[in-house]
């Protein structure tokens, strides 16, 4: 995770087109200013955050099913629950699937695990919207690659 | 065995907390029901589900923005219900 840039997944593990599902990894960084806030003396990760973690998971998956043409945008989030707390230097590994793929809109369901074990999870819908202008994607094209997004597979996009 | 409007009228009503009594054929969802963008999402979502079909949400965006259809045709109750049944018509039709 690179916090101050708001890039919460550190890399995709696997991205299944066929079964809808995706999961990538995340590390909480040992140290950042989120946490002389939250909390002075008790660092944890803001559930807030943590349900970024899942729309950015979430978002790879749709922009991957739609081949690059769409840009997700994160619209709602329902039946979040925030199970157990998060601290610095934990290992996340975050899935998500596909529920919905509606027409302009998609719908995930989506969880994070700790060693095996159930932080977080959340009912995510997205708008999905044609990329703006040219710039942004090729920016989100940079941030695949950091992350092992599979471009190559990409290639009707 | 439900009519499309009851279906979708029940689904609005669930959906955004509005009187079932408040939602006639003619009502027009956004113009009369207050329903945004949204919410539609959700209402869209609930529809797909129920019907087994797919809402063509952004073809419909893009006509009206054209100018080639009103936000009539879509998005008053009678209509959307008359697309949803050629939508289920269309599934059930022989490629």
């Amino acid at each position: 995770m690179r916090l101050e840039y708001f890039l919460l997944i550190d890399r995709i593990v696997d991205l299944n087109l066929d079964d809808q599902t995706i999961r990538t990894e995340a590390t909480v960084p040992t140290a950042s200013t989120i946490f002389e806030g939250h909390f002075p003396g008790y660092p944890l990760m803001p559930g807030v955050l943590l349900i970024e973690t899942m729309a950015q998971t979430s978002g790879w998956l749709l922009i991957a099913l739609r081949k690059f043409t769409r840009m997700p945008f994160f619209a709602a989030v329902k039946e979040a629950k925030l199970r157990t707390f998060v601290t610095p230097g934990q290992v996340l590994a975050v899935t998500a699937k596909l529920v919905h793929d509606g027409s302009g809109f998609a719908r995930t369901e989506a969880e994070i695990r700790h060693d095996g074990k159930l932080v977080c999870d959340a009912e995510l819908t997205f708008r999905l919207i044609a990329f703006p202008n040219p710039e942004f994607r090729v920016s989100m094209e940079k941030v695949a690659a950091q992350i092992a997004f599979p471009l190559e597979a990409m290639a009707d996009g | 065995m439900a009519s499309t409007f009851d279906t979708v009228a029940n689904i609005i009503s669930e959906t955004c907390d509005i009187e079932r009594e408040k939602i006639t054929p003619d009502s027009h969802a956004i113009d009369d029901l207050g329903i945004d963008s949204l919410d539609f999402l959700d209402i869209a979502f609930a529809i797909d589900k129920a019907f087994g079909i797919k809402l063509p949400l952004e073809q419909w965006t893009q006509e009206v923005n054209d100018g080639k259809a009103t936000t009539e045709q879509y998005f008053v109750l009678k209509n959307l219900s008359a697309r949803i049944d050629e939508l289920i018509a269309a599934k059930g039709a022989p490629a």
